[in-house]
């Protein structure tokens, strides 16, 4: 899927109908599901009355039989999206991941998870992706909620590509699956040939290392490599791992961050509570991990309001920020080492 | 009751309506002694709709025996799931479910639960427990048979208490507005929820005007009068390409057929011993002998 480049001056007007264009990770969500449908899979796709913030309009320009307005009643869209999944559909439900996993909790557990359908939840605007809308806009809880349901897959795609190969990938996946995606705006990481053998739970390894090793999810992949990668031009050998499942969590890959000893530095734009951290800290826990865990995210609070890229500066949650938060890991196990070795000598 | 219904519907006929009587008074006894094994249960909300569920499984429903699966069938979904005791006689009488595990209704690991379970019991279309869900479902199963080329119809049986949701009501704005026809929900008006009577609990009336309102097909029947039912729940399902829902407001009798629970809310959920069991047993067989 060609993604496309945003430009746009400051000073031309537009509308709600323009918002697509400028995301990228939206088209491709709407495509894939265009292509899926067209090989035969069983799509049909509901929105709360949001189908220009979460780009369906195109596949329901496509295919408006398969598509399915609900408007504001986002309890009521869950289960009928259950309902029709009993029935040989494979529905995908988009909504603000606000509203998805939290308002409609309940449902998601019982008509969904609990009932085992093949329903595909999309939690889109997740984190503080929506800035100055404020905090009944803001998802910092979803991945705890939806991590706690028993047979619920979560993933956060990184970018267009992955979403798509995602989409791809949850045709054959039986289990009913949570998206969480933010605006679609996501800058590349990766090529749609380098996900060709994309799989659930399995993560994806950037850099090995020995110094410490950052595990990050979706939106924060993208900054965190960034981080990653300039700390390594300077001789630290700092490792990266994309966990966009978050569950089930690569437990495989998350034992080998924890094997050295080093820091494992977990970054997500969620609470830091519930989510990717704690997905985390408790297998590391339990296998008695030597490697101290430092979990960066929103630190238990309810975001501020502002611009998104301000308040991922405030947060820490860009390049610069997270680059700061694993210098910090390496300087106390720097102090650390230190210290230890004066104890010896 | 008179039906809202312009149309009268044709009569059914004597033996149909018999067989009807007969099927109400075997699920009223088969709850009986299934919730003397699980020795706590809700006898009196199954009660209540013992008639509604013997016509749409012996008078209405497209089904075949022993084929819960069948794509074609028409779907059933316990809106009121804690009545699901009243269902499950009837699904091991389609041979859905064996008899050895309905007589094992609730002991440990059986897939029998106070709530019907759509992952551990063949024939039935969708969980529920959750007050609510169940109109949202049906119109999904309605919509996939759209979307399918395929022509079953949805039942979905609400209680009254239930229309307190709001769920409910964005399941019927929404299924009008899909022109969902193939959706027909039974509301059993047993004027009782847990905590007293509907009305005084969280009022619900005028509970027509509000369905009327929400762009529905609504009618009103005795829902202890199985010929009634079956006459108007056949004509709403054999519509010819429908483009409205369809609603019946069945008034009934909570814990209808045993005349201590009749409107007790106590025996919202309870347990009989021996000699009321008897008792009860007794009431409900006297029904067959005072038809006769």
């Amino acid at each position: 899927m060609a993604t496309r480049q945003i430009q746009r001056s400051s000073e031309q007007s537009w509308t709600l109908l323009d918002l697509l264009d400028q995301a990228p990770g939206l088209i491709a969500l709407s495509d894939t599901l265009v292509e899926i449908t067209e090989d035969g899979a069983p799509v049909v796709a509901l929105t709360g009355d949001l189908k220009y913030s979460n780009g369906l309009v195109r596949f329901a320009e496509r295919y408006p039989e398969r598509f399915f307005n609900m408007g504001i009643s986002e309890q009521n869209m869950v289960s009928t999206a259950a309902g029709m999944a009993t029935s040989g559909l494979t529905p995908f439900v988009a909504d603000f991941a606000s509203f998805l996993p939290l308002l409609c909790c309940e449902q998601i557990r019982t008509d969904v998870a609990y009932s085992q359908l093949p329903v595909r939840l999309i939690g889109h605007h997740a984190g503080i992706t929506l800035g100055f809308y404020g905090t009944s806009h803001h998802a910092t809880e979803d991945l705890s909620i939806t991590r706690a349901m028993a047979g619920l897959t979560v993933v956060c795609p990184t970018d267009a590509a992955m979403l798509a190969a995602s989409v791809r990938a949850s045709v054959a996946w039986e289990e009913p699956i949570y998206f969480r995606i933010g605006r679609g705006r996501e800058p590349d990481v990766y090529t749609p040939e380098q996900l060709r053998d994309f799989e659930f739970g399995r993560a994806i390894w950037h850099h090995r290392g020995a110094d410490a090793v950052v595990i990050a999810t979706g939106s924060m992949v993208s900054p965190s490599l960034e981080a990653v990668r300039k700390l390594r031009g300077e001789g630290h050998d700092v490792g990266m791992l994309d966990m966009h499942t978050v569950k089930p969590v690569d437990r495989q890959a998350v034992l080998m961050a924890g094997a050295t000893g080093s820091p494992v530095i977990t970054v997500e734009e969620h609470n830091v509570v519930g989510g990717l951290g704690a997905a985390v800290a408790e297998l590391l826990a339990e296998k008695g991990s030597r490697s101290r865990l430092r979990r960066h995210g929103i630190p238990d609070v309810y975001s501020l309001i502002g611009p998104p890229t301000h308040l991922y500066r405030h947060y820490g949650l860009e390049g610069a920020g997270i680059e700061a938060v694993i210098r910090e890991e390496l300087e106390k196990s720097r102090t650390l080492s230190v210290a230890a070795g004066v104890a010896v000598a | 009751m008179s039906s809202a219904a312009t149309e009268n519907p044709p009569a059914v006929d004597d033996a149909t309506v018999e067989l009807l009587e007969e099927r109400s008074r075997f699920i009223r006894s088969e709850v009986i002694r299934l919730i003397k094994v699980a020795k706590v249960g809700h006898y009196a909300s199954a009660f209540s709709c013992a008639e509604i569920i013997a016509t749409l499984y012996y008078g209405v429903m497209s089904l075949r025996r022993g084929e819960p699966d069948w794509p074609d069938r028409d779907r059933f979904m316990f809106g009121k799931g804690h009545a699901a005791v009243a269902l499950y006689p009837v699904l091991a009488d389609y041979d859905f479910i064996e008899r050895e595990v309905l007589d094992q209704y609730t002991r440990l690991g059986n897939p029998l639960g106070d709530h019907p379970d759509r992952t551990r019991v063949p024939g039935v279309d969708f969980s529920s427990g959750s007050i609510g869900h169940a109109l949202s479902a049906g119109l999904g199963m309605a919509l996939s048979a759209r979307v399918q080329g395929r022509d079953f119809n949805s039942f979905v049986l609400l209680g009254d208490g239930e229309q307190n949701e709001g769920q409910v009501w964005e399941a019927a704005m929404s299924a009008a507005h899909h022109k969902a026809g193939r959706v027909i929900a039974t509301v059993d008006r047993n004027r009782y929820c847990l905590d007293g009577e509907v009305d005084e609990v969280m009022g619900i009336e005028p509970l027509d005007e509000k369905w009327r309102a929400f762009g529905w097909d609504v009618h009103e029947v005795d829902g202890h009068d199985a010929g009634a039912l079956c006459a108007l729940l056949r004509h709403l399902a054999g519509r010819d390409a429908p483009t409205r829902p369809a609603v019946v407001i069945a008034h009934t009798v909570k814990g209808k057929g045993v005349d201590f629970m009749e409107s007790e809310i106590g025996w919202h959920l309870g347990f009989l011993n021996p000699e009321d069991e008897t008792r009860a047993l007794e009431q409900i067989e006297m029904v067959r002998e005072g038809s006769e």
